[in-house]
Formats: C-alpha cells, structure tokens, sequence
C-alpha cells in the first residue's frame, strides 16, 4: 500500500525535527510518582495562567498607551469602549492575583513534602528566580494604569533602593530615569512589563521543567521512584505523564476555571484586593492617597518592611525574607523529606510560619497602628525563624521510619461510607403522610453523639501523635 | 582528534587572553544601554527654576508648586506657630538640622529665610510620600500630642511645620528645603540658591 499524504510528512518532519523523541521525554514516556495529591495541581496551573497573562497582555498592548498624559485613560477606553475590553483586562488583572495564589500553593508544596531537597535544589533555585521575577513583572504591571496607587506604590517601592547606602540615591535615580516617578519611569516599566520579564519568565519555566525532567518528580512519600525500577527499566510505583497525569491535571484545570470565571464576572475588583479603590483615581505626584498598600500578594514583605523602625534595616529585612527561601535546600538539614515522616518539630514550625505568613499578610493591608506593629514585630521574628533555626531543629527531629515503595492512603470515597456509618443511627421512621397505598416504614439517618465523640477523640488523638 | 604535538599551555593563554577582551568589550557595549536610563537631557532641564508669588497668600495657608516634578510647599505659618516651633526640640530627632538638607540660608531653628514663610520640598525623607498638612492641634486621630505639622500616611511619620521630624518614627531626617530666594518682597524663586553676600 502506498503511504499516505500525511504519513509522508510526518516522515519528512521526523527526518528533520525529534519530535517523537520530545514528546515521548517529556510526556508519553515521562515517568511520574503514581500518588500526586491535591497539591500536585498548582505547576500545571502556574504554566496555564503566564499563558493567560501572556496572551491576554498581548491584546491590552493593542490599545494601552504608555504615557503619562494618556494612560489612565487609555486603561478606562480599553474598559469602555474596546469590545471586550473590560473581559480582557479583567483576564489579566485577576490572572495576576491568581498567579500568585497558585505559585504561593505550590511552593507550600514544596515545603509540605521536602520538594526542594536532594536532589532538586536547582529546581528550587530556579523556582525561586521564577518567584522574583514574578514579583518584578507584578509590581512593573502595577505603574502601568496610571493610578495614585500605582503612582505611590512605585514611588515608595524605588526609594527602598535609596537606603542602600554610598549608591542608593544614584541608584534610585537610574531606575526613575528622572528625579520623581515620571513618563520615563512609565514608559521604562512598560518595556520591561511587556518583554524583558516575561522572557526571563519563559526561559526560567523551561529551565524549572528541563531540570525537573532530569531528577524526576518528587511526591507526597518523599521517596525516590527510580530506586526500584521494573525489569524493563520503568520505575515500578511511576506511571507516564501523558495520558495519566494530563487528564488528570485537566480536572484541575476546569475546576480552576470555575473560580477564575466567578471572579472575573462577579468580583472583579475582590473587594479591593485585587484591583485598589484609590488607583481608579488617576495619578497625582502633588498628594498621596490617605492610606496607601500594595497588592494583598506583596503585603507579607510589606509588613516585614514597616516592622522594622529603621529605613535600611527595614529594606534588609524585606530583601532578605525572600533571600532566605533561596537558601532553603541548604537549611533544612532532616534526612527525611515528607512532613508524613518527619518528626513533630517540624510540623509545628511549619504550622507557626504558616500562620505568620498569612498574619503578616493581613498586617500589611492595614494602617500601622502601635499594636498592629508589634504583630507584625512577633510574627516577622517567627518567619526568619523558621529558616534561621531550622538547622537546628530538623537535626534534632524525630523521624518515622520511611518506606521503600510508595503507600497508598485510603480515598475519601472509602473512608466515607465507614465514617457515616459511625457517626449516626440508622431508625426506622413510619410516614404519616401521602396516600396509605404508599405508606410503608422506611429508615432515616440521625446523628449518633456517642459516635460523633469517638470520631473527634480519635481524631485529637491523630494530630497529637503526629505532631509529637 | 589527535592533540598530540600540542601547545596545550599556548592554546590556554589564546582562550583565557579572548575571553578577557570580550568582557571588556561586552561592558563597553553596556555602557550605553546603562546611560541611556539615566534621566534623559530633557528631564534634566525640567528642573529650571519655578517663579512663585506669595503677595495674595493668608496667614496660615499652603500653597503647593511643582519643581522637578516634585511637589514644593510654601507655607504662611502664623505667629502662634512661631511661637510653638522651639518649645517642641526635645520631642525632635533632628532640632538643629546638623543631618538633614537645606540651603545655607535655611539653616536656622524656623528652617526659612523669613520666619513666617515656610518653604519645604513635600516628600517624606523616608520613602517618599506626601506628607498630609495638619495644623489643627490634638485632633482625634493623631491625638494629644500632635501640635500641628506634617503627617505622612504611608508609614506615619511626624514632621514639625518646620519640617523637622519626631523621633520614633521611620524618616530619618527633616524635610529637604529646596534652595530657593527673594527677587522681591513678595516674589519666590524655587530652585537657585541666595547669594552668598546677601545671607
């Protein structure tokens, strides 16, 4: 039989371009940990929304002007009057957020299951340069509509640079391109919004994926797959990305999409988190807004910053609460990965760092009152603990002994059943009601205490072990 | 490939000997991609100096011009807030203004060239907010101690309406006073220095 047109030129492509070879490296022959969790969702989400930010950036270009005299009202033309403009705009003001809702998960993935241990510290490093320059690109994104807080935002976040001593002021100059937050600035951040970052972006998540792609992925075990390997080579508890891993991430996908929707349709603005009231008024260098923040995913830094009664030491303490993650592989010194076998310590230590985290966070959105501030003083004291000390404590924990295969846990829709079935009673209950033809008993579940008591002692009694 | 018979040391030098010249050459490349941030010859001459008449200004009342894009103040104060201005000293980080900046001309305890007219460059020394003008006294908000001044909503800093800052609070220095001099009586120049003789 003679071949057919389009077997003919995928042979002239092959000849010419791996492209079997790369599909089935990274996809089809690809072997990942057969038992990703919940958080094993937020990499692939990561990569969906920079695209969503990529293309959705691509079409505000097409109306934005990145001038001082015209852009706060090139962003309202783009929202009034471009077809689809306000959907567009509002894709990328709350991809943004969204962003960093998913890379923020998925580095507590990281930490949950010791992602960033031997051998993937790259991987982490690489991780976190994509976590930097996303903040760049955030915070550049931020100046372009022309705002008063994107106006003082900028002015307060550039001048950090001035406390850097003997350059700061020549420094902070540079960047300004002129002696306060200008056009120049403006048209500055614009290029680096729209091409500089995002490049960097791009090559750093290629860089992330070809250095995953050479260990392997970790799991929720924190055990590594290739060690026991089947007699044709593939590791035995590791199953091909392409198609297990894709339909599975597609579920992620959709229910992802059904949040991002609700947001973009009904809360656009999430209550002035995601978009701020004072930047829908535009910018005015002669006065600043009453009460100025930055977006809610900069504002742990942001509390850091204000925590600390001195200009410099302020900026060191903010610069180095993101230095200190980078520093992460090299702190935590468990021979153990995931939480599930590590001692109690470090569970506890990530359950305080957790809770300062997010407190900080809500510190930063509020005005810095005298109580609020020593808060924010105790919480940041937590946070840099948790890494300073952690050499410490990880060599002092206690660890569960690990498996050589991965376990498998039971789902939630085999524990269900049995769970239901301790926690009420099953009565018989005769209907009064309808036509007697159809009365008959029937049985109706009602909440036993007795149950509901041991579910909760047991329960107590789990956490407590686990954490000790 | 055969290396016998070769200079391994001289194909050492050649390598290491390129490898410098193109560095060089990569950052003289750089330089002008590096200047060319730099405030362009335009922004540079925005900073021409700003005529302003203060003949129609009360007591009391603030006035705000832009100089270099930033926003100058020039404040009537009052005799009653003369008066006030050196009992505060001890609550101020900087009373003499040895650590901040000012023009020769003002530097003095009232921080001007007239006492009464208070010229001032309206960012916050710390990260450069406008500070809000408050020269009510013990308003609720900032409460009793509060004599009227400068407040800065980003970071609360506290400033005096000499522009002097408190203590305890994140700005480091006084308020930066522009130079600035009298053509006549009731006419400003914000940006050129008073000359020395007539100091």
């Amino acid at each position: 039989m003679k071949p057919s047109r389009i077997t003919e030129c995928n042979e002239w492509i092959l000849a010419r371009f791996p492209l079997t070879k790369l599909w089935n490296e990274h996809m089809a022959h690809y072997y990942a940990p057969k038992n990703f969790n919940f958080w094993y969702f937020f990499g692939s989400l990561a990569l969906l929304v920079l695209v969503n930010q990529i293309l959705t950036g691509i079409f505000l270009t097409m109306n934005y002007k990145p001038d001082a005299k015209l852009a706060f009202d090139s962003v309202e033309y783009i929202m009034r009057d471009v077809n689809w403009g306000w959907l567009i705009r509002y894709m990328h003001s709350t991809g943004s957020s969204a962003f960093f809702i998913v890379v923020y998960l998925h580095m507590f993935r990281g930490l949950l299951y010791g992602s960033f241990k031997h051998p993937r510290e790259l991987i982490w490093i690489f991780g976190m340069l994509l976590f930097v320059a996303l903040m760049a690109e955030a915070f550049m994104g931020y100046l372009l509509p022309w705002g008063q807080m994107s106006y003082w935002g900028a002015q307060v976040i550039i001048s950090l640079f001035s406390a850097i001593p003997v350059i700061g002021d020549d420094l902070s100059l540079w960047l300004r391109g002129d002696y306060v937050v200008s056009d120049a600035t403006l048209n500055r951040f614009f290029a680096f919004h729209v091409i500089a970052v995002p490049l960097a972006l791009v090559m750093l998540v290629f860089l992330h994926i070809v250095a995953l792609h050479e260990v392997g992925s970790n799991n929720p075990d924190g055990i590594e797959i290739k060690d026991s390997k089947d007699p044709w080579g593939h590791p035995v508890d590791g199953i091909p990305f392409h198609p297990y891993y894709t339909v599975k991430d597609l579920v992620g996908v959709g229910v992802f999409m059904l949040f991002f929707a609700t947001v973009i349709f009904y809360m656009p603005e999430m209550g002035g988190y995601f978009l701020e009231p004072a930047n829908f008024i535009p910018a005015d260098p002669m006065k600043t807004p009453e009460h100025i923040a930055p977006v809610w995913y900069f504002t742990p830094f942001y509390a850091i910053l204000r925590a600390i009664p001195d200009k410099f030491a302020g900026v060191i303490g903010m610069g180095g609460a993101i230095v200190v993650l980078f520093l992460l592989p090299w702190l935590d010194r468990s021979p153990v990965k995931s939480i599930r076998y590590r001692g109690g310590i470090y569970k506890k230590a990530l359950i305080l760092f957790v809770i300062s985290f997010l407190a900080l966070g809500y510190l930063g959105t509020q005005p810095a009152t005298p109580t609020a501030t020593i808060f924010a003083r105790i919480f940041s004291a937590i946070y840099f603990g948790f890494f300073l000390l952690m050499p410490l404590y990880t060599r002092w924990e206690k660890t569960k002994p690990v498996p050589k295969r991965l376990t498998s846990i039971h789902s939630l829709d085999e524990q269900l059943p049995a769970l239901i079935e301790e926690i009420t009673v099953l009565k018989p209950v005769s209907s009064e009601i309808g036509h007697s033809a159809f009365k008959s008993s029937f049985f109706t579940r009602s909440p036993n205490p007795e149950g509901i008591k041991n579910v909760i002692i047991r329960f107590v009694k789990n956490a407590k072990e686990s954490l000790d | 490939m055969n290396n016998k018979g070769v200079d391994q040391s001289k194909r050492q030098f050649l390598t290491t000997a390129l490898s410098v010249v193109g560095a060089v050459g990569t950052g003289y490349l750089a330089v002008p991609f590096l200047a060319q941030m730099q405030p362009s010859a335009k922004a540079m001459a925005a900073g021409a100096p700003v005529e302003v008449d203060i003949s129609k200004m009360e007591s009391g009342q603030l006035i705000r011009v832009a100089w270099r894009g930033k926003p100058v103040w020039i404040l009537n104060r009052t005799p009653q807030v003369l008066e006030t201005l050196p009992t505060l000293d001890n609550e101020l980080r900087d009373p003499l203004s040895l650590e901040s900046i000012q023009p020769e001309s003002s530097k003095n305890p009232v921080r001007s060239i007239k006492p009464e007219i208070f010229v001032a460059v309206g960012l916050c020394t710390h990260l450069g907010c406008s500070p809000t003008f408050r020269p009510e006294i013990a308003p609720n908000d900032l409460g009793e101690k509060w004599k009227g001044g400068f407040f800065c909503p980003c970071h609360g800093s506290w400033f005096d309406l000499a522009g002097r800052v408190y203590r305890g609070v994140p700005a480091p220095t006084n308020l930066e006073i522009p130079p600035y001099r009298y053509i006549t009586d009731t006419q400003l120049i914000i940006g050129e220095a008073q000359e020395e003789a007539s100091a």
